[in-house]
């Protein structure tokens, strides 16, 4: 394989003009970030451009009140109302993430840079919580293979490894003297589902940038599985030989496993997985719906687990 | 009720409130839940906050209950009196909690409700805890008192120290991981009931430790 050193090639040679336009969107978010740093939600949002996106549903979406005030984000505390009102706290201003492992192009990149010739889609997906309540989002964001092909990695790169920043004074969750889980959050995906079209690095939510407690200022989204493989803030992603650790796998491995393909077949140990309650829908009186196999993105998605055993590899 | 001759001089004497306020003051937290969740201020998922938060009040009741012995033996004071209706506080709540998962969260889908019991332990030992907070409820009065004989009864009884560990372990089961909360509601749990069998050993040693 033929690894280029990034000095061979100018960023001025390779980005169109419609992508540094994009860029200074996405400044323009940072900056407005930078200026509503210290106030809580969407006080610090700034508006992002995004195409439409054939792979969006248009199921009715889950308002933006729901979406932005019931989080799982243990960073922030275990209330699903935590995040919301302590994850202003996280600095994302300026923000780099470590890009490391079997890879041509190693390095600590700013995220400016690693947006950078990617054009920003808005993806409409529905989200599946593992604990049996689903949403419908409109994320903004690029596929995740784009910057995947950006760093190169090496022919032996077989999965890669996500990191959430660890940030203690940032991040209350982290202060508590029981951690809930062992920290830094850490997440992966075997390479081939990375580069899936569907899976995106989003940067946005709602048409502007991701508030805090959704992730910011970049997270994985990937509909298919459950959504605690969509890890947070990332800070580092490594490209790797063997299938490494994810934190709920760490946590109970007979609950959570690697893969965490929504499957309303194979059951959470505890309660069922063939429902879910669609959030906003009905209020006291919400009716459960079926959940659908990989979440309704088989034809997308399926042909990546042909032959396995998804009962053996939930 | 115990005879007031047995109580130690030094009772701290309360004013006498209204059995029936407890009942109000108990019910104030189910009714504002109602209210609020049918006007959609619980929160994004209302119908799993209602739930969890009447499953909750549930268990706080019973910890009140479970609290009027030691309180009045450590603290001196005497909350007897109210210890029946902090009792069927726990067990009304206890029942809107089921109620709410029966009807509104598995929308009397009684298939998914027996293959709930019948697969998830939490969900066997939640409904195992109802069923013995029921013959509980039901001799919550004097008849029934008289009717079983005070030591028959108080034996009877004795089923709300099971039916407490059962409430913080179906709590401990439900939840992800080991956050703070059901921790916290389980230790307090244990505690009163190491309480009691301390007390209990103690009592049964003593009048060897006199013999000897």
């Amino acid at each position: 394989m033929l690894i280029r050193s990034p000095s061979d090639i100018l960023p001025s040679e390779i980005t169109p003009r419609a992508v540094y336009l994009n860029r200074r969107e996405i400044m323009a978010g940072a900056a407005g970030l930078a200026l509503g740093a210290g106030l809580p939600g969407a006080a610090s949002a700034a508006p992002l451009q995004a195409a439409k996106s054939a792979f969006s549903t248009d199921e009715k979406v889950t308002s933006r009140e729901d979406v932005t005030t019931y989080n799982n984000y243990y960073e922030y505390g275990v209330d699903k109302s935590s995040p919301a009102k302590t994850a202003h706290t996280l600095k994302t201003v300026p923000w780099t993430v470590k890009v490391d492992g079997l890879v041509g192009k190693p390095a600590e990149y700013a995220l400016d840079d690693l947006i950078k010739g990617s054009a920003l889609e808005e993806r409409i997906y529905r989200m599946r919580c593992v604990e049996g309540w689903s949403m419908v989002i409109p994320w903004v964001g690029f596929p995740l293979a784009d910057l995947i092909k950006k760093v190169e990695p090496q022919g032996s790169a077989k999965y890669v490894a996500f990191e959430t920043a660890y940030r203690p004074k940032e991040m209350p969750g982290l202060q508590s003297a029981f951690p809930v889980l062992d920290w830094p959050y850490v997440e992966g995906l075997r390479l081939d589902e990375a580069m899936n079209p569907l899976a995106i690095l989003a940067v946005g939510l709602y048409g502007e940038t991701l508030p805090n407690q959704n992730g910011a200022p970049i997270r994985l989204v990937v509909p298919w599985k459950y959504g605690f493989k969509g890890i947070k803030s990332i800070s580092r992603i490594s490209f790797v030989e063997k299938e490494p650790p994810t934190s709920w796998n760490r946590q109970a491995a007979d609950e959570y496993g690697f893969y965490a393909n929504v499957n309303p077949q194979v059951d959470h140990p505890r309660w069922t997985q063939a429902t879910e309650r669609r959030i906003g829908e009905g209020g006291l009186f919400v009716k459960r719906r079926p959940t659908l196999m990989f979440n309704g993105y088989g034809d997308q998605v399926a042909q990546l687990y042909a032959g396995m055993d998804l009962k053996k590899f939930y | 009720m115990r005879p007031q001759a047995s109580q130690p001089a030094s009772t701290f004497k309360l004013p006498q409130i209204p059995k029936i306020a407890v009942y109000i003051v108990g019910f104030i937290p189910a009714v504002w839940l109602f209210y609020e969740g049918l006007n959609d201020r619980l929160g994004a998922d209302p119908m799993k906050y209602l739930e969890q938060s009447l499953g909750l009040w549930a268990l706080r009741f019973l910890i009140a209950a479970l609290a009027v012995s030691p309180v009045r033996q450590l603290l001196n004071v005497n909350l007897l009196r109210y210890r029946r209706a902090i009792g069927l506080l726990s067990f009304y709540y206890a029942a809107l909690h089921l109620l709410t998962y029966v009807v509104l969260d598995q929308g009397l889908d009684f298939e998914a409700i027996l293959a709930d019991i019948l697969k998830r332990p939490y969900i066997t030992i939640g409904m195992a805890t109802f069923v013995i907070l029921v013959p509980l409820a039901m001799t919550s009065n004097n008849a029934s008192i008289r009717r079983l004989g005070g030591k028959a009864w108080a034996r009877l009884h004795k089923l709300v120290y099971v039916a407490a560990i059962g409430a913080a372990l179906h709590f401990l089961l439900v939840v992800k991981s080991w956050p703070p909360e059901p921790l916290v509601y389980t230790a307090i749990v244990l505690v009163l009931l190491a309480y009691r069998l301390g007390r209990a050993l103690i009592k049964n040693n003593e009048p060897r430790r006199r013999a000897a």
